[in-house]
Parts: structure tokens; C-alpha cells; sequence
């Protein structure tokens, strides 16, 4: 959506379009199917995954752990990145999961920040894991995303997007294709400023397409 | 440099909406820093689960409304080189609104009152593109849109703040922000179709029950209003 990205303005772009799909993909969603049944055994693991940062035996403290996450995003998946450090804050990212298990919440549920962030820790470290594989993969510099070692922009990656998910226990990354340039938006520029985007057989290939503009 | 950081006292309003209880820290404060900063530090590092509202630390959302030594105050906005060497900082919530906790406060009278106030619709006779607003007349109504709705001023309104009471018949010195807004459009519409503005769209927002918030009220009216008759 963002192209080779517009740093700080992608949030606002992001939630209005996405937001839009998301609101009526649930609502589609939910006149579509019948309401799931959930099992006791579901519930129950819910509220003990809820209740785990008062319970515990653990000691680690929810801000502390917040601000390490921080200083080893912001040291090793920075502005400027390179494959050893990628490497390293993959490393430093599984400790600090392994840390955030021990998390301790003092105090009531009510408006209560240090359990909220308890309960925040494992989506930043989600995200955080997976924004430091997927550059990590990408192998070139594009927009947001700049490489020391790889300083250059190559056109093989701007074929692809790297999808992130996770099954519950680790995070796979796999290669998605995108759809090629449509030769109606090929056909509105002049072909040597696309030459810098598209590798050669794509040029090839999109400008021998029938119709168009 | 290395007198940089020092110890500061602060008086921290601890509670729920049953009781509460003023709570001293002392907490390490940086060159530059804001109340809102030391206060983080505090939950950080003394209090995990003290509860204060904030988003932006900036000035421009509106969220962290509280009273510091009893004025009404932005804490992401309020330096903590303001304060005496030694002197204790006094944090204490929003008082025209209920405590949720902390320093934490539900201001959803506010919003209610918002939706009480209607909406500018264009006229249903006017056709698509009939329409038209002048540059003048959009700027107008710009100056009122640039409250934040931190709702500091709702909570130094006497009427609001010391008179529960009131909340039921009268919105507060926001709204008096917000109407003008409405009625800058109102007007220009009344001009472009010929036709008398609805008085009821000014009367029925803000019926306040002392007279000097109701004068207020008519010295926006009358600023913002061309042709009202």
C-alpha cells in the first residue's frame, strides 16, 4: 500500500484502510457464521493466562523488560541495519521472551498499567521478532528499510512481500508473491524511470501485454 | 555535568472512587523533565501499577489532565525545572469528574454532552455542489477546532466542578468552544439560502445556570456570527 514505504505516514494510511477491511471482514464475518462455542477448558486458560502476573512465582518487572525490549530494538533493528546485528536481537529477542514469562503484576485489575504491559509484552515481542526476521531476509535497501550490508535496492525483491505468522509457538516467515505491474499503470510512465524498479525481464514481459492504457 | 539528575518529592493522590490517600515519593528527575516523565519513573520503578492516562507526551492529545499543586495542568506540559529546589510537586486527579483510580478520572460527561449538541447537515433542498463555503468562512470556524478537549477548563468551571447538580443542564466552558464551530457553518448556510438561522441551534446548547458563562456564550455568538438577527 505504502509503495517503498512513507515513513509516519503509513500509520494514519494504515488505519484508515485497514481498519475499514478488518471492521467489515468481522461483521461479514460474524452475520455469516453461527456463534462458536467456547469450551470451559478455553475460558479457563484465558483467565489463567490473565491472572498469570499476579500469581506467579516470577519476579521480573514489567517496565524493566519493556525498556530492554526498547534499547535492543532500537540498537540492533534500528534505522541502519546489518545481518549480524539482525542476527543478535534474534537471539536477545528469544531471551526476553523466555524473561517475559516471569513478569509481576502488583495491585488490582482495575486501570492497573504494570498488568496491562504484563499482558502487552508478548504482542511487542511478536512483532518485534518478526519485523527483525523479515529484514533479515530481505537482503537489499527499500524505503524504511535500509541494509548496510545490502545497500542497494534489487528489483527481485520488490516482486515479493515476506508474510510473518505465528502458530502459537515460533514464527514462520515465508515469500508471497504480488501481483505484477498492470500494463495500463506500466503504460503512464516514461520506461526508464521503471527501469530502477523492475528487472528486465519484467519490463520485457509487461510492455509486450496486450491492452493497457 | 554531572548535577544533571537529582531527587525530587512528589505527593501523589492514590485512590479509587470509594477512598483514597495522598502518597509521598521521592523519585530521581533528568534535566528537561516533565511531570508526566517523573511520574512514569515512579510507576516504573515504585508503584507498577499507579495509574495515569497519557498518549502523546506532547501537548496535543489531551489525555493527561490533572491538577499539579492544585492547578489545572497538562502534565507532559508542566517542566519540573518550574518547581522550588525541594519543594514537594502535588499530584492529584481531575476533581469535576469521577476517579476511576489514581490519578485517573472518567470524563464521559463530556461526551455526552457532545452528542447533545447537533451536527451541521446541509439542507436537503440543496443540490450536490450548491453548497459552497467562502475561504474567510472556513477559517473561522478553524480557531475552534483547535481545542484539544484536555477538559482542563471544564474542571476549573465552578459550576460544573462544585455543583453536581449542574452537570444534568449545563455542558460547560468547552461546548461554548464547540458551538461556535457549528454555528460559523450555521450562519454561512443561512446567508447562501436566504433564509433565518435557527436561534434554538445557539440557545439550547449551553443553558447555564449562572449569568457569566451565559455571557460568554453571547460574546462568541457575537463574534462568530455575521448576519444573525
Amino acid at each position: 500500500m505504502h509503495g517503498s514505504n512513507r515513513l509516519g505516514g503509513n500509520s494514519l494510511s494504515d488505519l484508515l484502510v485497514f481498519g475499514r477491511r478488518a471492521g467489515a471482514g468481522a461483521s461479514a464475518y460474524a452475520k455469516a457464521n453461527p456463534l462458536p462455542e467456547i469450551s470451559d477448558a478455553t475460558l479457563a486458560g484465558a483467565s489463567q493466562r490473565l491472572n498469570a502476573p499476579f500469581v506467579g512465582n516470577g519476579d521480573e518487572n514489567p517496565y524493566a523488560l519493556h525498556q530492554e525490549l526498547q534499547q535492543t530494538t532500537n540498537d540492533l533493528v534500528g534505522i541502519i541495519r546489518t545481518g549480524s546485528e539482525l542476527e543478535e536481537a534474534i537471539v536477545k529477542l528469544a531471551e526476553l521472551r523466555v524473561r517475559s514469562k516471569n513478569v509481576k503484576a502488583a495491585g488490582g485489575r482495575n486501570f492497573n498499567p504494570g498488568f496491562h504491559l504484563s499482558l502487552d509484552l508478548d504482542n511487542m515481542l511478536l512483532v518485534s521478532e518478526c519485523i527483525a526476521r523479515a529484514a533479515l531476509q530481505r537482503e537489499e535497501s527499500r524505503g524504511g528499510h535500509t541494509r548496510d550490508d545490502f545497500p542497494t535496492m534489487d528489483s527481485k525483491w520488490r516482486q515479493v512481500n515476506l508474510i510473518c505468522s505465528w502458530n502459537g509457538e515460533k514464527i514462520s516467515t515465508v515469500t508471497q508473491k504480488l501481483p505484477s505491474l498492470p500494463k495500463a499503470l506500466f503504460d503512464l510512465f516514461d520506461p526508464h524511470e521503471l527501469e530502477k524498479y523492475l528487472t528486465p525481464e519484467e519490463m520485457t514481459s509487461i510492455s509486450g501485454e496486450k491492452g493497457g492504457a | 555535568m554531572n548535577d544533571l539528575k537529582k531527587m525530587v518529592k512528589l505527593r501523589i493522590w492514590r485512590g479509587d472512587s470509594k477512598d483514597g490517600a495522598l502518597q509521598d515519593v521521592e523519585v530521581e528527575a533528568n534535566e528537561g523533565e516533565v511531570v508526566l516523565d517523573v511520574i512514569h519513573r515512579v510507576q516504573a520503578t515504585q508503584m507498577s501499577d499507579l495509574a495515569v492516562r497519557w498518549n502523546c507526551k506532547a501537548g496535543k492529545c489531551g489525555s493527561c489532565s490533572m491538577e499539579i499543586n492544585g492547578k489545572p495542568r497538562l502534565a507532559c506540559m508542566t517542566r519540573m525545572n518550574t518547581f522550588e529546589e525541594g519543594e514537594t510537586v502535588t499530584v492529584t486527579p481531575l476533581r469535576a469528574f469521577p476517579v476511576i483510580r489514581d490519578l485517573v478520572t472518567d470524563v464521559s460527561f463530556n461526551y455526552k454532552k457532545a452528542m447533545e449538541i447537533p451536527a451541521f447537515e446541509p439542507p436537503t433542498e440543496l443540490k450536490a455542489g450548491e453548497f459552497r463555503m467562502q475561504q474567510v468562512d472556513v477559517e473561522r470556524s478553524q480557531e475552534f477546532r483547535k481545542c484539544i478537549e484536555c477538559f482542563l477548563c471544564q474542571d476549573t468551571c465552578h459550576v460544573i466542578r462544585d455543583h453536581e447538580e449542574n452537570k444534568k443542564s449545563f455542558a460547560g466552558p468547552r461546548f461554548f468552544i464547540r458551538m461556535p464551530n457549528s454555528i460559523c457553518i450555521h450562519s454561512t448556510f443561512c446567508e447562501i439560502a436566504n433564509r433565518p438561522p435557527k436561534r434554538s441551534m445557539v440557545l439550547e446548547c449551553a443553558t447555564s445556570p449562572s449569568a457569566a458563562p451565559r455571557s460568554a456564550l453571547s460574546t462568541f455568538v457575537s463574534l462568530t456570527t455575521r448576519s444573525f438577527r
